[in-house]
């Protein structure tokens, strides 16, 4: 091999690396979940700067907006939060209520919505969005299958968060998962309220507790996959692991220890 | 009945207002078209767009006049007969029939207008140029005009040699206001379509233009001048209008509204360009432009805020900017921001507002606080439309059902938690609307509803004979 081409090949090599090591610079600002095992999953949190993808079938489209809201809440706190969803999407799984996202801890007044008509306003305007460094995350809500969401406008999306420390958070209703550039991929169901215990039993009129998410991470760039269940508390604003009781039990006596929780020390 | 008619018709002698049959009876071979007033009157709007170009304050007059107020405005076109003659020429290249004639006032130009066309009076000179015409020509009402006939009062001259005291008696001040107007004492002010912007600059071309580049390149100049002169003033742009005049007379105004002032050219000119791509039906330039203008209507003094040491204050900034490039883009109405209303019917607890006009507002609104320790009371999707369910039976009468059918798919219940009874605010609505019982409910898959029972059991709703009947279902949210 010539000198001269071994050096052309040198300066690309370098110009490689620079690159590369660029992109993990922002991947070190990671902000944790809540969820001990994702987090550990997740090499400490979910990564800023980067887009995220959240999937589920139609008729679970709530689940996957409070799974969203979630992410949203946790990757920024002060700064303002836009929220682009397509028409179409709003007659199909109903609008995003504000109400509804102040019961579950997050702020309203930060939010602001984008309805655009269609997926191509959807995407041009989370691209723009993405890019503006003011805000603390950009939501782009789709419903179906859109051939306009290729692996070309994943990437834009994916430079435009990378340069600007933004958050992208691409919930796809009624979606097949498709390769892109994401740095996670999330497939979100219906997780039940936790059961009743042997001391307080499953009765169908007792009340049920905080949001519970059956989480599946399908792709992770920097680590494992996996499947967990995830309870969202809407006081602390973060996820955990799921408790067991819907409602705090009273402490039982000490005098008279309470079988089921005995048992239950067993087996953790 | 004839609505108008051409000058070779009116040569022979045919009228406004005549039968049809009796003009068919003087001239057989009469070419006859149906009057469509609509057309008419946006017509007369298209030419008003058009006549923008000699002056901003363009009034129109039903059914068929313009005024113009070109005060200050004749020198730019070459004095007054220039302008006169230019715009008639360019009217008539066009396929319209044109009087025109320029006076002090408006209504005097009009008098004349309908008598001798192409005149023009100065000022001073109104009485005289006007007294020789029949009173007709004032345009009063039908009853004014023939009662002055049948006073003798022929021509406008000798009206105005009346004691005015008398006009006024006999026709009323209404009549003897327009007759002082039309012979110069006072003027009426007309009445523009558009309101006059605070600032126009505006670049007039030879040789029209038709290229983007151009078109892009002539904004950003003009935006420079633009801005240079608000800039002196401590002024930004609230609302912007570009204005493209194409050379065969259609004109083509596209607004941008931005929720802080502009200040810099570099934002009006990507604004324009966001607005200008996005365009449903794109910018035609035909044969080309000869006239862009852009103004700024509405005008805001700018604050000067320390922007350095605030970051708090440069992302309020960044922000602003960007939800004004998206509703250049898409519209003001879509980026909105939420406002919390004082009430408990759900669908209208939050009000969507334009953001670009309410984020300061909706920055510093007072929402509800949550009940700490309870899980969400409220969905996190909410149906615009409750959409209906069927519930085959509920066990209690008025308990929660134990299953029921939505979208073709039929869910069991496992856990409900409720009621929560939500009564219509009696004191708004003018029909009764009733009462809801809703219901948190888990299916046996994990999702959760929020389910109403539009009206009381066996208390608000009846059948045909005034029996009472089941109340119906409807799901109204998700919950995550």
């Amino acid at each position: 091999m010539s000198g001269a081409r071994m050096s052309a090949l040198a300066t690309l090599r370098s110009q490689i690396e620079r690159i590369e090591t660029a992109e993990v610079g922002h991947h070190h600002d990671r902000v944790a979940l809540g969820h001990s095992e994702v987090d550990h999953a997740l090499k400490g949190g979910l990564a800023r700067a980067a887009i995220h993808e959240v999937f589920c079938e139609g008729r679970q489209g709530a689940v996957a907006t409070g799974f969203v809201t979630g992410l949203a809440g946790r990757v920024t706190t002060q700064r303002p939060l836009l929220w682009v969803r397509q028409d179409f999407s709003e007659l199909e799984a109903g609008a995003l209520s504000m109400s509804g996202l102040a019961e579950l801890g997050l702020d309203p007044r930060r939010v602001v919505m984008v309805r655009a008509a269609d997926v191509e306003s959807a995407l041009r305007t989370s691209a723009d969005a993405l890019a503006c460094d003011a805000l603390g995350a950009v939501v782009l809500e789709l419903w179906g299958e859109t051939r306009q969401f290729d692996l070309v406008a994943s990437r834009k999306l994916t430079l435009a968060a990378q340069s600007s420390g933004v958050t992208g958070l691409l919930l796809r209703m009624a979606a097949q998962p498709l390769p892109s550039t994401a740095e996670t991929r999330w497939m979100l169901r219906a997780a039940h309220s936790p059961p009743g215990s042997a001391s307080m039993p499953a009765a169908p009129w007792s009340a049920w507790g905080a949001p519970r998410f059956d989480v599946e991470l399908l792709r992770n760039r920097h680590g494992p996959c996996g499947r967990w269940i995830m309870e969202w508390k809407c006081d602390e604003c973060q996820f955990s692991e799921p408790s067991a009781y819907p409602q705090p039990v009273a402490a039982a006596p000490a005098h008279r220890p309470d079988p089921a929780v005995l048992q239950q020390r067993r087996a953790g | 009945m004839i609505h108008a008619l051409d000058e070779a018709a009116e040569r022979l002698g045919l009228h406004i207002g005549q039968p049809l049959a009796n003009a068919r009876a003087m001239c057989p071979d009469l070419k006859v078209f149906d009057a469509d007033v609509v057309a008419d009157a946006k017509t007369l709007s298209d030419i008003a767009d058009w006549c923008d170009r000699f002056t901003p304050l363009v009034a129109l007059d039903p059914p068929h006049g313009l005024f113009l107020d070109i005060t200050g405005c004749a020198h730019l076109f070459g004095g007054e007969a220039a302008l006169l003659q230019t715009l008639v020429r360019a009217l008539a290249r066009q396929g319209f029939a044109v009087g025109a004639a320029i006076a002090g006032t408006s209504v005097c130009a009009r008098t004349l207008t309908r008598q001798t066309p192409g005149v023009i009076v100065a000022d001073g000179g109104e009485a005289a140029a006007i007294d020789r015409f029949p009173v007709s020509a004032l345009g009063a009402d039908e009853t004014i005009t023939t009662g002055l006939r049948r006073a003798g009062l022929k021509t406008i001259g000798d009206v105005a040699s009346r004691n005015p005291s008398e006009i006024t008696a006999r026709f009323g001040a209404r009549f003897s206001t327009l007759l002082a107007h039309a012979l110069g004492q006072g003027d009426a002010p007309i009445n523009p379509r558009k309101p006059l912007p605070d600032y126009i600059v505006e670049k007039r071309f030879a040789e029209p233009i038709a290229t983007d580049t151009m078109i892009a390149m002539t904004l950003s100049r003009l935006a420079d001048t633009l801005i240079a002169s608000m800039e002196k003033q401590g002024k930004g742009a609230r609302r912007l209008e570009a204005a493209f005049f194409r050379t065969d007379g259609v004109v083509r105004a596209i607004m941008v509204e931005t929720g802080r002032p502009v200040t810099r050219s570099a934002v009006i000119d990507r604004l324009f360009r966001e607005r200008l791509d996005a365009l449903a039906d794109p910018l035609d330039p035909g044969f080309g432009f000869d006239m862009v203008r852009l103004s700024a209507s509405r005008t805001e003094i700018v604050v000067q805020e320390q922007r350095d040491l605030d970051a708090h204050v440069h992302d309020n900034d960044e922000l602003a900017a960007l939800i004004d490039r998206i509703a250049a883009r898409i519209g003001g109405k879509r980026v909105v921001v939420h406002l919390p209303q004082d009430t408990h019917i759900p669908e209208q607890a939050v009000l969507a507002a334009p953001a670009q006009h309410h984020l300061a507002v909706a920055m510093q609104a007072e929402w509800p606080a949550r009940a700490e320790s309870e899980p969400p009371l409220r969905p996190l999707r909410l149906f615009d439309k409750p959409e209906p369910v069927t519930v085959p039976f509920a066990t209690v009468p008025d308990g929660p059902p134990h299953q029921f059918t939505w979208r073709r798919a039929k869910h069991a219940v496992v856990r409900v938690e409720g009621p929560e009874r939500i009564a219509m605010e009696w004191w708004r609505q003018d029909g009764k609307q009733l009462t809801r019982d809703y219901f948190r409910i888990e299916d046996a898959e994990g999702l959760r509803f929020w389910i109403f029972r539009d009206g009381l059991y066996e208390g608000e709703v009846f059948d045909a004979d005034g029996k009472p009947a089941p109340p119906n279902w409807y799901v109204h949210g998700l919950f995550a």
